[in-house]
């Protein structure tokens, strides 16, 4: 379907274009089983960055004040790419490993579902 | 010099509305109304339109000027006898601050909404009608103003309303909500706000509100709410008949109006959250549950409206059902929600008392206990531990209603729903079926959304670090995080004489 607008052909900037974040795209992560962070976050990431750097970097800084997160065996946690199971490659840059402007990563830590095991 | 005889109330009313209207000689109606058909509703006789209030100008002025005098006279008598004092506790004040930094813009945006409706219309009943609701609207607007100012000298957060609410992330819930329904034709706005958030909705946005500011002492927001409120019921009215009017001039229109009332009941219902949130967290005294409100006003009283409008072959709201499929875990996750950004908010946050949580398994004997009240104990102990908990990184939001990303699926409700959409080769994230849906309908115009976590990452938010942007908001140090450690909750003990054992939660 098309909106129905005043005049012919409408249409508008995407707002969040990828051009528009000055070299970096957005990437949201989420760690399924842990709502005591309400929702994933959203990061400007340069496309060029390793899938290793992420892990090591950004996702401590979301996510380290849980409890859970000394925890984790890095070999077990489970990725999401998109809504679909996937095996980044740790050395390989975001953009090589598919994770593209606005995808969304899901983390899965089998074994570690929040506080007494609660989700959250 | 005779006198000449009085008119009756109908033929004052049609000499004051439909008599003003004009005869064009030299332009065409469409050139005159340009906005009147591209939305495809179809109109074939505008003198059909009925106000059921027939409601004539000198009338209005009249009606509203007595209201405005008794109005300015409580709020004089408010600041004069210190009755910020006699509220229930300081807390109530951040459902407060809520309603007014997010509200009385929203009027102010009517204001502007009816009176761009006004001059699209091309009938003169339907302009009349318009014109006096963007004057009430503009009256309320000041109303609640006055209000603000008051509250505005005692307490923190409320002293920027208007700035606020076109930069700050969950103020960008309920102006995205207007401002879809204003960038529309004037048939959708006016279905949006008269019918699906005036008729539809603002029982629960106003009812619980009111009777909360009652409960919790707060006079001068019940001194607005009552001036507001003959109005309201004129606009709730006004609502009914607009959707009557449409259906009633051709069969071509339902499915149109049917779409529209979709559209606008999901979007207020999630902007309604706000408000259950208030119901079930921020009062000190409760007037209800939201779950009950949505129960009585919704499921009750909506299913009755919408059976009456199945003679002209309206059906429910679509997505209905999932909002009562909620409706147990609504409220909870989106204070735990606020509670883990209030650092970046312009209210409070804290959690319950005992009492309150009591209170809250008792409402929610289904969910409360088993999810979220293990949460906020442990949010407490946190806090008592010095570890206050602030979530670190800026959320996710649909692109629809703008809300973070927080709802889960109620058969599993710690997995959160993640939906998406594909257009012209960029990802899309919405919290629902229902905003996804939405979505797939004008993609041209949704992916044009103002995204406060996204603008901050294109550089037009004052800066990239925290600080920066609540700057850019116009922020103070005192107006956000926990409510225990803020000033409000500091002067409140020394104004009432309170030790800190005595003090709220």
């Amino acid at each position: 379907m098309a909106v129905k607008a005043a005049f012919e052909n409408y249409t508008g900037p995407n707002r969040d274009a990828l051009e528009n974040f000055h070299g970096n795209q957005l990437v949201y992560i989420g760690w399924d089983e842990h709502m005591m962070f309400p929702c994933a976050g959203v990061f400007p990431l340069p496309p060029q960055m390793p899938f290793g750097a992420l892990v090591k970097e950004v996702v401590p800084a979301a996510f380290s004040i849980h409890p859970d997160f000394a925890n984790i065996d890095w070999g077990k946690v489970e990725w999401l790419l998109d809504g679909k199971s996937f095996n980044p490659t740790l050395d390989k840059s975001l953009a090589d490993n598919g994770v593209n402007h606005k995808s969304l990563i899901r983390m899965v830590t089998p074994g570690l579902n929040g506080i007494n095991n609660s989700g959250f | 010099m005779e006198q000449a005889k009085k008119m009756n109330m109908k033929d004052k009313y049609n000499a004051m509305t439909g008599d003003l209207a004009w005869d064009f000689t030299y332009k065409t109606e469409a050139e005159l109304f340009p906005l009147s058909d591209f939305e495809g509703i179809k109109i074939e006789d505008w003198s059909k339109w009925q106000d059921p209030f027939r409601l004539t100008m000198d009338a209005y002025w009249k009606y509203q000027g007595e209201k405005e005098r008794k109005l300015y006279a409580v709020i004089d008598a408010f600041g004069q006898n210190n009755a910020h004092l006699g509220v229930t506790d300081a807390r109530y004040i951040n459902a407060l601050k809520i309603f007014l930094t997010a509200v009385t813009p929203l009027e102010y945006a009517a204001h502007r909404g009816f009176a761009m409706a006004g001059r699209a219309f091309p009938g003169v009943g339907a302009q009349v009608a318009s014109q006096m609701q963007s004057i009430d609207e503009l009256r309320h607007a000041q109303t609640q103003l006055h209000t603000i100012s008051q509250y505005n000298k005692y307490f923190d957060g409320l002293h920027d309303p208007f700035h606020m609410y076109d930069r700050v992330w969950y103020l960008s819930v309920p102006k995205s909500y207007f401002e879809d329904a204003m960038s529309a034709g004037p048939f959708e706005f006016i279905t949006a706000i008269s019918f699906s958030f005036e008729y539809v909705l603002t029982n629960l946005l106003f009812m619980p509100f009111m009777s909360g500011a009652a409960y919790n002492g707060d006079m001068a927001t019940v001194n607005f709410g009552f001036s507001a409120q003959s109005d309201e019921s004129r606009h709730m009215t006004l609502g009914l008949e607009v959707i009557k009017f449409m259906l009633e001039q051709h069969p071509d229109n339902l499915p149109i109006i049917q779409r529209w009332i979709d559209k606008y009941f999901w979007r207020g219902y999630r902007l309604l959250g706000i408000v259950g949130m208030m119901m079930d967290y921020m009062l000190p005294k409760r007037v209800m549950s939201w779950k009950e409100g949505w129960e009585m006003y919704f499921e009750q009283n909506g299913k009755a409206l919408f059976d009456d409008l199945a003679r002209y072959g309206i059906t429910m709201p679509k997505f209905w059902e999932q909002s009562v499929e909620e409706k147990e875990h609504l409220t909870h996750k989106l204070w735990l929600t606020f509670y883990a950004y209030s650092h970046a908010a312009a209210f409070h946050t804290w959690i319950p008392e005992d009492s309150e949580l009591d209170w809250l398994s008792e409402k929610y004997p289904n969910t409360f206990d088993k999810y979220y009240r293990p949460r906020l104990v442990y949010l407490r102990e946190q806090e008592k531990a010095g570890k206050r908990f602030y979530n670190p990184s800026l959320p996710q939001l649909c692109q629809t209603c703008q809300i973070p990303m927080v709802y889960t699926d109620p058969k599993n409700p710690t997995q959160r729903v993640y939906r998406e959409v594909i257009y012209k080769g960029d990802r899309f994230h919405f919290c629902s079926d229902a905003c996804k849906e939405i979505f797939e309908h004008e993609p041209e115009k949704i992916s044009q959304a103002w995204l406060p976590p996204h603008q901050i990452f294109q550089g037009n938010c004052g800066g990239a670090t925290i600080p920066d942007v609540l700057k850019h908001y116009h922020f103070t140090e005192n107006d956000g995080g926990e409510f225990l450690h803020s000033r409000d909750n500091a002067n409140w003990n020394l104004w009432k004489g309170l030790t800190p054992d005595e003090e709220a939660a």
